[in-house]
């Protein structure tokens, strides 16, 4: 008997607070396998968000630490200034990294942090209530734009990933989705390598994960992946917007 | 043979395992869990499981274990 898949034992046991159908799931895992795989488990270090991943800190056997709200790159910054020796990652919602900690974000991918973002990007704040993010797309309904969103009353969705892609201090930025096996193997693909520039001392690196939340789509697990196929990705295409 | 495991207990009944088996080996479960979730249940079909491991890649509670019943341990 050979087992061909199991789970990393990166990842702990607890059930996850997780709804079901959630990405942050899948992309959790991914991060326990880059991390085996790379064989950095004693050097990494994570800093949890605010927002629906608070807690990730239970499910992940390595070293994490938690940040005030949107200010995982700064706190990572210190201690990666501090410790050049550890491999630092911060895992952020789009709240988190693109609403309360614009700045933080901007100044340090403006920087050239040597640093790994992992930005999971469901377009609304889950752990609130639902609320309507900056990533919130055009027309997308969530509870306080319960008509979708409008572009005269809420401005045009923030395209944060192209924004930072400017930035000199940004070495690679790529968009993929966890919405079917072929986009999680190439988001897997793409954490690593925002690992590995890290290890290679290149500079700031980023990963904007696109994740269902069926819960704040008020869709089913199975609806939620079909909007990112034949909705999301269309408004933003996946693919590596920096490599240098 | 190849045959994957779900961990019932774990499993949250989001479906995704179902939707992405190229073979339709998996159902939803008659029987609830202890948290009140009729999860995922590996069944026979006409074809057999070809480890393609679609089902595990999506789980988002890493709930399913893909076990070759052939294969011996020896390696990993
Ligand atoms: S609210 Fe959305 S993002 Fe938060 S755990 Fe539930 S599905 Fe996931
Ligand atoms: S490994 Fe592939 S064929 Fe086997 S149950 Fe999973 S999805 Fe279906
Ligand atoms: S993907 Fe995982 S949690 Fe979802 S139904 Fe299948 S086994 Fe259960």
């Amino acid at each position: 008997m050979k087992k061909i898949f199991k789970k990393s034992p990166l990842l702990l046991d607890p059930v996850t607070h997780y709804c079901p159908g959630c990405g942050h799931g899948i992309v959790h895992r991914l991060v326990c396998e880059v991390i085996e795989e790379l064989n950095i488990t004693e050097k990494v270090l994570a800093i949890a968000p605010v927002g629906c991943a608070v807690l990730a800190y239970d499910y992940w056997d390595f070293d994490t630490t938690e940040a005030a709200h949107g200010r995982p790159l700064a706190v990572a910054t210190g201690i990666k200034r501090m410790r050049p020796d550890l491999i630092v990652f911060t895992y952020q919602g789009d709240g988190d990294l693109a609403a309360i900690g614009t700045a933080e974000t901007v100044h340090a991918a403006n920087r050239g942090e040597d640093l790994t973002c992992i930005f999971v990007n469901n377009g609304v704040y889950g752990m609130t209530g639902g609320q309507m993010a900056p990533t919130t797309l055009l027309g997308q309904r969530t509870t306080t734009c319960k008509s979708g969103r409008d572009k005269k009353r809420d401005g045009y969705p923030l395209k944060i990933s192209e924004m930072l892609a400017v930035l000199d201090g940004v070495c690679y930025i790529e968009r993929t989705a966890v919405n079917k096996p072929k986009n999680v193997i190439l988001t897997k693909k793409a954490i690593k390598r925002a690992f590995v520039n890290q290890i290679e001392g290149k500079g700031f690196s980023m990963v904007e994960i696109i994740s269902q939340c069926p819960t704040y789509w008020a869709l089913t697990p199975e609806e939620a992946v079909d909007k990112i196929e034949n909705e999301i990705i269309k408004e933003t295409p996946l693919g590596v917007i920096k490599d240098v | 043979m190849i045959r994957i495991k779900i961990d019932t207990e774990k499993c949250k009944g989001c479906g995704l395992c179902i939707k992405y088996c190229p073979k339709g080996l998996i159902v939803e479960s008659k029987k609830l869990n202890k948290r009140g979730v009729y999860p995922a249940e590996f069944v026979r079909g006409k074809d057999e499981c070809t480890g393609c491991k679609s089902c595990a890649i999506m789980c988002p509670e890493a709930a399913i274990e893909i076990i070759d019943d052939e294969k011996s341990n020896d390696k990993k």
